[in-house]
C-alpha cells in the first residue's frame, strides 16, 4: 500500500502482482534508462487485493494481474484499456534443498508430512486445486484426498507459500515456476505433468485515468516487446 | 487559559478524535447492506472462524492471566534491577510489529527452531496446529494484562498485607483473599484490553500458525481470505466480529463495576 499520495508528474505507478516483482523491477530499470524523464514506483501485493485498491480510487497507471478474472470488471467499468496477455507462468511442486521427503513427482505429493497450498482465493490457491482434482482423475480419487489431509495451511499469496517450504517448515507446495526459480538456492522445483498442469496467464493494461497515458502505454508496449519478454522468460515466464 | 476555553478545548478534542475513531466502525456497518450482512452470517468461512476465534482467544486468555498475575505480582512486591528487567520483559511483545513476532515464534517453535528443532525430533510439531494460534495471541496480548496487573498490585496496601499476615494467612492466601480482590477491577479491565488484543491478533498467526479453516483460521484472517474475492462478505464478517467483541467487552466492564461495588 505504497505510493498513493503526492505522485509527481514523471513519475509511474505501477500496480503488478506480487509473482511479477522481480522481473518487474528489472523491467522498471530498463525503462527508467529508456526514458530518463520517468520514475517508475511499484505496489506489488496479490491480484485481487490490487484490483480493490483500483476500484478504491487508488492512484495506479499501469495494472499488472496474475489473473485475468481481476481485470474483466475494471474492463467492463471502463478503466482500463482492453488487456494484453504478456506472459505464462507454470504452477510447479517445490520441496526444500535435498529433497528430504523424496519426492520424484506430482504421484508423491502424498508422502509430504506438510504441504503448503494457496488458498482457493487466490490465482495459486485455485490452480493447485485444479491441478489436484486433474491428478484425481490420473491416479485415482484417493489422491486428492491424501493430499488434502496433509495440507498445514492455505497462504494468501504465493510468496508467503514459498516462504513456508525455505524456511523449512513444509515438505512440499505449489508455487509459480518463476518463485522456484527466484528461490532456487534453498528449493528445488519439480514439474508437474502438462496433461495435468493449468498455465496461468498475466495480463496488463493502462489505467484510463493514468497521469500521463503516453507513458503508461509506453511501459506496457515495453513489456510486451522481444526484450521485455527476454527480461520475463529470464525469471522464469514463457 | 480561562475556564470556558479549558472546556473548549476539551469538547473539541473529545469531538474530534471520538469522530476519528468511530466514523471507520460506523462506516463498515453504514455502508453494508441487510441482504449483504445476513449473506456474511451464512458465509461458509465464519462459523469456524467464530469458534476458533473464541476457543483460542480465551485460552490465551486463561493463559496470560493465570501466569501473568504470578508474574505481576512478583515484580510488583520487588525492587531491583532484576524486577524492573523482568518488568521490561513483559512489555517487548508491546513493540515487535505482530508480523515479526510470528517470524520470531517461527524460528524459535518452528520445525528448524531453538527450541522447535528438538520438539520435532521428538516428534511433535507445534507450528500451523491450534495451539499454535493459542502462543501467538498470548505472545502478543500478553503485556496488556500484565501492565494492568503490576499496576494494580502496586496500589494494593501494604498495611493490609501485613493485617493478614498478622491474622496468621499464608502469603497465598493473601495474595488469593486480599490483593487479587482489591485489584478485580483492574485485572478485568487489563484482561479484557488483552483478550481483545488477542481477538484481532493477525500477523503473528497468519506467519506462525498459517491460514486453515477450522484449525488456524481466525475471524481476522477469515476477513483477510474473504477479501480476496469479495469485499461485501470480508466486511460483513468484520462487523460480526466488531459485535461479538463489543458484547463480550460490555459484559466484562459490567464484572469490573460490579468488582469495584463489592
Amino acid at each position: 500500500m505504497t505510493a498513493f499520495a503526492s505522485i509527481a508528474a514523471a513519475e509511474l505507478v505501477v500496480f503488478a502482482a506480487s509473482s511479477l516483482r522481480d522481473a518487474f523491477e528489472e523491467l522498471g530499470r530498463r525503462f527508467e534508462s529508456s526514458q530518463p524523464a520517468a520514475k517508475v514506483v511499484f505496489n506489488f501485493a496479490g491480484s485481487q487485493e490490487l484490483r480493490t485498491q483500483i476500484e478504491h480510487g487508488a492512484g495506479a497507471d499501469v495494472f499488472a494481474s496474475a489473473d485475468g478474472g481481476q481485470l474483466r470488471p475494471l474492463e467492463a467499468a471502463g478503466l482500463i484499456d482492453a488487456p494484453r496477455i504478456f506472459a505464462r507462468n507454470e504452477p510447479v511442486i517445490v520441496v526444500p534443498a535435498g529433497n528430504p521427503a523424496g519426492i520424484g513427482g506430482l504421484q508423491d505429493l502424498p508422502r509430504a508430512q506438510r504441504i503448503v497450498l494457496g488458498a482457493p482465493e487466490v490465482p495459486i490457491g485455485s490452480y493447485a486445486l485444479r491441478i489436484l482434482d486433474a491428478a484425481s482423475a490420473l491416479y485415482g480419487p484417493a489422491f486428492a484426498k491424501a493430499v488434502g489431509a496433509h495440507v498445514a495451511s492455505r497462504e494468501l499469496n504465493v510468496r508467503q507459500v514459498l516462504a513456508k517450504v525455505r524456511l523449512g517448515e513444509a515438505d512440499a507446495a505449489i508455487v509459480y515456476r518463476t518463485d522456484a526459480l527466484a528461490a532456487r538456492d534453498t528449493v528445488e522445483a519439480i514439474s508437474i505433468p502438462r496433461q495435468v498442469n493449468a498455465l496461468a496467464e498475466y495480463p496488463i493494461a493502462a489505467l484510463r485515468g493514468a497521469r500521463d497515458p503516453a507513458m503508461a502505454r509506453a511501459f506496457v508496449e515495453l513489456v510486451l516487446s522481444p526484450g521485455g519478454r527476454a527480461i520475463l522468460s529470464r525469471f522464469g515466464f514463457q | 487559559m480561562s475556564r470556558r476555553a479549558w472546556n473548549l478545548v476539551q469538547i473539541g478534542a473529545t469531538a474530534l478524535l471520538v469522530t476519528f475513531l468511530l466514523l471507520p466502525v460506523a462506516a463498515l456497518a453504514l455502508t453494508l447492506g441487510w441482504r449483504d450482512f445476513l449473506a456474511g452470517i451464512r458465509h461458509p468461512l465464519l462459523a469456524p472462524a467464530l469458534r476458533l476465534s473464541l476457543t483460542t482467544s480465551s485460552s490465551s486468555l486463561m493463559l496470560v492471566v493465570v501466569l501473568g498475575s504470578l508474574v505481576a505480582w512478583w515484580v510488583a512486591r520487588h525492587r531491583g534491577p532484576l524486577a524492573r528487567a523482568i518488568e521490561t520483559v513483559t512489555q517487548l511483545p508491546a513493540v515487535i510489529p505482530p508480523a515479526v513476532a510470528g517470524v520470531g515464534l517461527l524460528l524459535a517453535f518452528g520445525r528448524r527452531g531453538l527450541v522447535g528443532a528438538f520438539l520435532a525430533r521428538e516428534g511433535y510439531g507445534l507450528a500451523f496446529t491450534t495451539p499454535a494460534v493459542v502462543l501467538a495471541e498470548a505472545f502478543v496480548s500478553a503485556p496488556f494484562f500484565i501492565q494492568a496487573a503490576i499496576a494494580a498490585f502496586r496500589r494494593v496496601d501494604e498495611n493490609l498485607l501485613i493485617v493478614a499476615r498478622t491474622l496468621g494467612a499464608t502469603p497465598f492466601r493473601t495474595f488469593v483473599r486480599v490483593a487479587l480482590p482489591l485489584s478485580a477491577p483492574t485485572l478485568i479491565a487489563g484482561a479484557a484490553m488483552s483478550w481483545a488484543r488477542s481477538l484481532g491478533e493477525f500477523g503473528a498467526t497468519l506467519l506462525f500458525a498459517g491460514n486453515l479453516t477450522g484449525r488456524t483460521q481466525t475471524l481476522p484472517l477469515a476477513v483477510y481470505t474473504a477479501m480476496e474475492t469479495d469485499l461485501r462478505a470480508a466486511q460483513a464478517l468484520a462487523l460480526i466480529m466488531v459485535v461479538v467483541a463489543f458484547a463480550v467487552l460490555l459484559v466484562l466492564r459490567r464484572m469490573a463495576r460490579e468488582a469495584l461495588g463489592a
